[in-house]
Formats: structure tokens, sequence, C-alpha cells
């Protein structure tokens, strides 16, 4: 199946990693990906850069040294009025030039809203293979990217090769990888490129943006401490038991994606591959099988419970620790047990 | 106006098991249906239909069997379905599914009028890539506005439209010009089921099925396998975890088994027990 690299794609070379910047602040998805960036970069012999699009400032010049300390060589320093917020048109155009200009072999993007919107884009103009969601990324024998993935509705996975076009394009969701260590005073080159943007010729305009109010956003994916339900809690009602015990542990609520489609939970609260990716200090899961698509979710967690009446559930194959029980009776306990333990008092006690 | 609705069929995912020797999927006897996410975008375009006059165009790309999803997609609304059927576009990825839909739109232009807004679905729950649509706005050079939750203003005549857009941590106000291509986010609306005089003229209704020959598509080499560069090299079970769970002795009552279960977890991770604290008083 492999063939020949042609042989204008050989001049592609080093891994890129598209920084996400929302208004000032890099998105911490980038930063996770120039980690996983740094590995292929060193198993490759190349060099790692981070690509920063915006306008000019402030808020692009330190973006590029905070991905010096995340461990990128050098920033690609993409600056223009026009790039102030993220808009398709100008952005893919912005890309799709300096990827021209400088040939990467590997482009890494998250998958958020923005990098999904952009990938697209940026993968069709090129005419180059663009894989979703990866879970893992590697670089095999002769140097291609190996890219894996969930495969669909069964409990597999795959792995996909963009073999003869560069470069390789791959999204990963946030929190599938780990944040690397941050390197305070590292440093790297900085590389200005100009696009050759025109506003006028940008069709696109932004009236107005209207930030999400605090209270409405689930910081689920960036929890320490996660309680999830699954469909073995039988009713949207038993569902109260996951939040009760959450509540007592601080900890976010999420659950299975079938939860979602009953309406016992909003979207925002799914957890999995079409979800959100958690990677909290503790995860507890009560009456969730465990199917890959919640799994690759999941993974990432230092400490996994499963409480499930079902000894063979596939979720005690990855779990930390488990019990075989009626979570339905078990959570009630749990949570009085827990709330005993945990409560100053308690706490006095123990020390004492 | 002339509105045209991507669609996909796929396979029901809430009816999908696992043969728990193999751990592969089972897809015999798996009922299909349009892609959930294709329903809100398919609603969206009849009620600009109803505001603003015109006909709703639906395609599929898929095996004939897809005609069926078609047919429901008239049932709820729409005027005209067109299935794109060939073996030449087995084995396509994302940048060859793009292309074929891409100029099938080409032909349907030709033969009812470019479309003025082209919706795609947010994302499939088979492939789960969210990558046709904008590849297929791009080929088209269509303006491209994802995530939308909510077209605010469409003015066919001054070729405009306004839209709320979920992006990261807020929603963008974006107005651009006609053609674009959009995909809806679930939940925007509330999906209709179809009048019965439409079911009635869909069970009826002609499905125009086109070859890529019949679809005027210009290079095969861009179709199929052939024309995309990914490729599946290697489907595998994840492995599992070496050690399995420890697993808890259940005892005689809950409270009993929460305190061993959480004495256990202390054991183990003894860290955990500062790190709950604190998170239960609310750092
Ligand atoms: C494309 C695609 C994407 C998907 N994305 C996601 C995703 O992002 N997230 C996700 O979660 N799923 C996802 N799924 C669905 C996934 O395949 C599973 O169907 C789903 O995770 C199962 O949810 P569940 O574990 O709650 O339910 P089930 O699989 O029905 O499991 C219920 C479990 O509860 C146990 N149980 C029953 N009663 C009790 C009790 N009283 N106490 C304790 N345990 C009990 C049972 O033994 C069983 O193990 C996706 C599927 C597809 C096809
Ligand atoms: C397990 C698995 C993993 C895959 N991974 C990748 C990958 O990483 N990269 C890649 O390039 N390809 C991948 N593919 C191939 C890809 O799924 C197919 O190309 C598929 O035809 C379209 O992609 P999608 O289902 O992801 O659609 P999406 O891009 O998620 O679909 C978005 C919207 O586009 C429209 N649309 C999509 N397909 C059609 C169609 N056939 N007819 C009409 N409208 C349509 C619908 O409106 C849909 O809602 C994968 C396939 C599988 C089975």
């Amino acid at each position: 199946m492999k063939k020949e690299l042609p042989e204008h794609f050989r001049g592609y070379k080093h891994v890129w990693v598209f920084i996400e910047i929302e208004r000032g602040a890099v998105h911490p998805v980038s930063f996770e990906l120039l980690g996983e960036g740094r590995k292929l970069a060193d198993k490759l012999g190349v060099e790692l850069a981070s690509v920063i699009v915006g306008a000019p400032g402030g808020a692009t010049r330190q973006a590029a040294q905070e991905t010096f300390a995340y461990g990128a060589d050098l920033a690609y320093l993409v600056e223009d009025e026009i790039l102030s917020d993220y808009r398709n048109e100008p952005y893919s155009q912005a890309m799709t030039q300096l990827v021209n200009a400088h040939k990467p072999e590997i482009l890494l993007l998250g998958a958020t809203t923005l990098g999904r919107d952009l990938a697209g884009s940026v993968a069709t103009t090129l005419l180059t293979g663009l894989t979703a969601d990866c879970t893992e990324l590697a670089v095999d024998a002769d140097g291609s990217l190996a890219a894996t993935r969930p495969t669909f509705g069964g409990s597999l996975l795959c792995t996909i090769y963009t073999l003869n076009y560069r470069p390789q394009m791959a999204t990963v969701r946030p929190r599938v990888m780990a944040m690397p260590e941050r390197l305070e005073g590292r440093q790297g080159r900085i590389i200005e490129f100009k696009p050759d943007l025109d506003e006028d010729k940008i069709l696109t305009k932004i009236l107005k943006f209207i930030p999400d109010r605090d209270s409405a956003k689930s910081n689920l994916a960036y929890a320490d401490i996660v309680v999830a339900g699954g469909l073995g809690l039988q009713s949207a009602e038993n569902f109260q038991l996951v939040r009760n015990l959450a509540s007592v542990l601080g900890a976010e609520f999420g659950g299975s994606r079938p939860l979602v489609q009953k309406g016992w939970i909003g979207s925002d609260r799914q957890i999995g591959q079409t979800g959100k990716t958690i990677r909290p200090k503790l995860y507890i899961a009560a009456g969730i099988s465990g199917a890959i698509q919640h799994r690759v979710g999941v993974e990432g967690a230092d400490c996994i419970v499963a409480i499930n009446t079902d000894k063979d559930a596939p979720i005690f194959g990855f779990a930390h620790l488990g019990i075989v029980t009626d979570a339905i009776r078990l959570l009630p306990a749990l949570t009085e047990a827990f709330r005993k333990r945990l409560s100053p008092h308690g706490r006095d006690r123990l020390a004492g | 106006m002339h509105i045209l609705v991507c669609i996909k069929q796929v396979p029901d995912s809430a009816q999908i098991r696992i043969n728990p020797v193999t751990q592969t999927i089972m897809r015999q006897g798996v009922p299909t249906i349009i892609n959930p996410y294709d329903l809100f975008s398919l609603e969206e375009a009849l009620r600009l239909r109803e505001k603003h006059g015109g006909e709703v165009t639906v395609l599929t790309m898929g095996p004939p069997m897809a005609s069926e999803s078609l047919r429901k997609a008239l049932a709820i609304g729409a005027d005209r379905a067109v299935l794109l059927t060939d073996r030449l576009f087995a084995g396509s990825d994302t940048l060859a599914t793009s292309y074929a839909l891409a100029q099938t739109i080409g032909k349907i232009s030709d033969m009812f009028g470019a479309p003025d807004i082209v919706f795609a679905g947010k994302q499939t729950i088979d492939g789960d890539t969210a990558q046709v649509g904008p590849g297929i706005a791009k080929r088209l050079s269509l303006l491209q506005l994802t995530y939308v939750a909510r077209i605010s203003e469409c003015d066919p005549d001054r070729r405009e439209v306004v839209v709320e857009r979920r992006s990261e941590g807020g929603v963008q106000l974006l107005k651009t010009r006609l053609p674009c291509l959009i995909t809806m986010l679930e939940g925007s609306n509330e999906v209709r089921r179809g009048a019965m005089k439409d079911a009635l003229r869909a069970a009826r209704a002609e499905i125009i099925t086109w070859s890529a020959k019949d679809a005027g598509i210009e290079d095969p080499t861009k179709c199929g396998l052939k024309g995309s560069p990914t490729v599946v090299k290697k489907v595998f079970a994840p492995p599992p975890r070496s050690e399995r769970a420890i697993l808890v002795k259940p005892g005689d009552s809950a409270s009993q088994d929460a305190e061993s279960l959480i004495k256990t977890l202390f054991e183990r991770q003894p860290a955990l027990e500062q790190d709950l604290a604190k998170s239960a008083a609310g750092y």
C-alpha cells in the first residue's frame, strides 16, 4: 500500500502545531498538542514549530513565548488586523499560504469548534488527508504519521495514514493528550510571516461576540474529580444520586451518551468520544458499561472507580478499582460515607 | 430560494450491539436512519422555504438503499431528492466525499438552479469527522458557517444572512453573503414530523438516481479509495490494561460497601484523600 512520496512533497519537513488563541488566551489543547508534537519531532529528528495567528500586539508575542516553554523550537508569527477574531476565510487563507511557503510534514490542530472549522477548509484547499479526533499519534518505522482513532460503533480502534500527500494533518480533542511540563525560560526563534489578505475581499463580518455566562459553563473537561452515571441508573430520578455524590466531593458530574439522548442530562455533560474528554484525578462511573467511545474519553484519568452489577462489564477491563453491586443502592451510602470522611470535623477526628 | 440539504444514511447506533466474544459490532439487522444532526439542518431549510418560498433539494451519496433516507426526508417535507450511487465511490474519505458531493451539486445547479444555501449536518454519528461540510464549502467557494445555533436574518434579495455561531467560550454574531454553507447545532430547532400529504407524496415520488457519469463527475480518479489521501491501515482492539481492576468484595450492607471502597481507594491512592478534602471544601 505504501508508495513512494512524490518528489514535490519530499521537501516537507518539521512538525507544526496550530495555536488556538481566544480573546488573548491560548486554548490549553494547543499546549497538549505541543507535548505530543515534541515527541513526534524528536522521533523524526526535526523541529517543532508553533503557528500563531492573530492581530499584531502583545497577545501573539506572549503566546509565542508560552509555546517555547511548552516545547516549540520556533514560532511562526502570522499577524494581521484582519486576523483579530476567528473567521474561516482569512484564517484558512493565512494557514494555507503559510503551509505552502514553509512546508511542514505534520500539522496538528485541536478538535475544537475553531479547529474543526479550520482544519476541514485547510485540508481541502491543500488536497491532503485529515484524520479527525485522534486518540494516539505515533511515527512508524519509515517516518509516516500513524494516527489512531476509534472506529464507528465498535469497540475497536483504527490507525490511519496519509501516505502520499503532505502535510499529514490530524486533529485531537482537548484533554486527550497529557499537558506537558512547562519549562520556564526555554527560548525559541520567531519567524514572522506576512499573509496576503484583503479585508475588502473577506465577505464574512463579525457583528458581535456574546461571551458565555460563567455560570453556564461546565468545567467538566478540566475538572479534578468527576462522577458520572450511565443507563444502569435506570431513571432520570436516580441520576440525582450522581449529582448528590458530585456535590459532596466538589466534583463535576457527567454521563454516558444514552443519558443525553434520553434527556436526563444536557449534551455538555456527555463524556466520551463525541462528548467531553476528561483527565481527572478521580473518576467514578456508576452504571456505565465502558464502551470504547466512553473509554477513550476517560482513559487519561489517574484513578477510575467503577460501580456495575455485571462483573464482566468492559469497564472493569480499564478501571483501577471496582465493585460489583447495585449503584442505586451504593451511591447514597457512598455519598454519606464520603461526607463524613471529608467534613472538616471528620478530618479532625482522623488527625486526632 | 433553492436550498440544498446534504444528508447521510447511518446505522442507528442506539441499536448497535457488540459481540461480547469477538468484541466487534454486529451489523446484521441494524436499522439505518438519517444522521440525526442532519435533521436540524433539514428543519431549518424547510423553515426558510416557508418564509421565503422556493424549493428544498436533499442529496445523499451512498448505496442504493440510501434512497430510504431520501424518502424519509421527502416525507418530512423536502421537494426533491437526489441519490448519488456508484461503486466508484466505495472507500471514500472525507476529501473524496466532498469532491463527489460538490460535483453533484454542480450538476443540480445546472438542472434546477444554483442553491442559495447548502446545509450539511454538524457531523455524522458514524464517521464523526465534521469535515465534509467544510470540504464542500471550500470546493464550491461557499462561505462557511458551522455550528450555527440560530439563523437570525436571511435576506435572499440582498443576498445576506446573519447567524449566531457557537464558538469556544461564546457566540459569534456573523453576517455573510449568499451563497453559503451552514451546519446547524443539535437542538437548535424542533424537527417536524411531516404532514400526511408529504408522506403520501414521498411514497410515490421519484428519487433522482445518478451514477458518477450521470452526475457529470469530471475526474473519477478523485473518487473512492483512489481519490482518498487517507488510508486505514490497521483495525484493532484496544489493549487491555495489564492489571484488571481491583474488585472490592461486597459485604452485608451498602454502607459497609461504601466504607470498604473508600478505604481501598485511599490505600491505593493516598494523595487523593487530601485532594478530595480540598475539593469538597470548595477550594
Ligand atoms: C459514533 C458513536 C459515538 C459515541 N459516543 C459516545 C460518547 O461520547 N460517550 C458515551 O458514553 N457513549 C458514546 N457512544 C455510545 C456507546 O457506544 C455506548 O452505547 C454507551 O456508552 C453506553 O452507555 P451506558 O454504559 O450508559 O449504557 P449500557 O451500555 O446500557 O450500560 C449500562 C451498564 O449498567 C450496568 N447496570 C445495570 N443496572 C445497574 C445497577 N443497578 N447498578 C450498577 N450498574 C448497573 C449494566 O451492567 C451495564 O454495564 C457512542 C456510540 C457511537 C456509535
Ligand atoms: C471509523 C472511521 C473513521 C474514519 N476516519 C476518517 C478520517 O479521520 N478522515 C477522513 O478523511 N475520513 C475518515 N473516514 C471516512 C469518512 O467517514 C467518510 O468519508 C464519510 O463518507 C464521510 O465522513 P463523515 O461520516 O465523517 O461525515 P462528516 O464530515 O461528519 O459529515 C458532516 C456532514 O456532511 C454531510 N455528508 C457526509 N457524508 C455524506 C454523504 N455520503 N452524502 C451526503 N452528505 C454527506 C452530512 O450533511 C453530514 O452531516 C472514516 C470512516 C470510518 C468508518
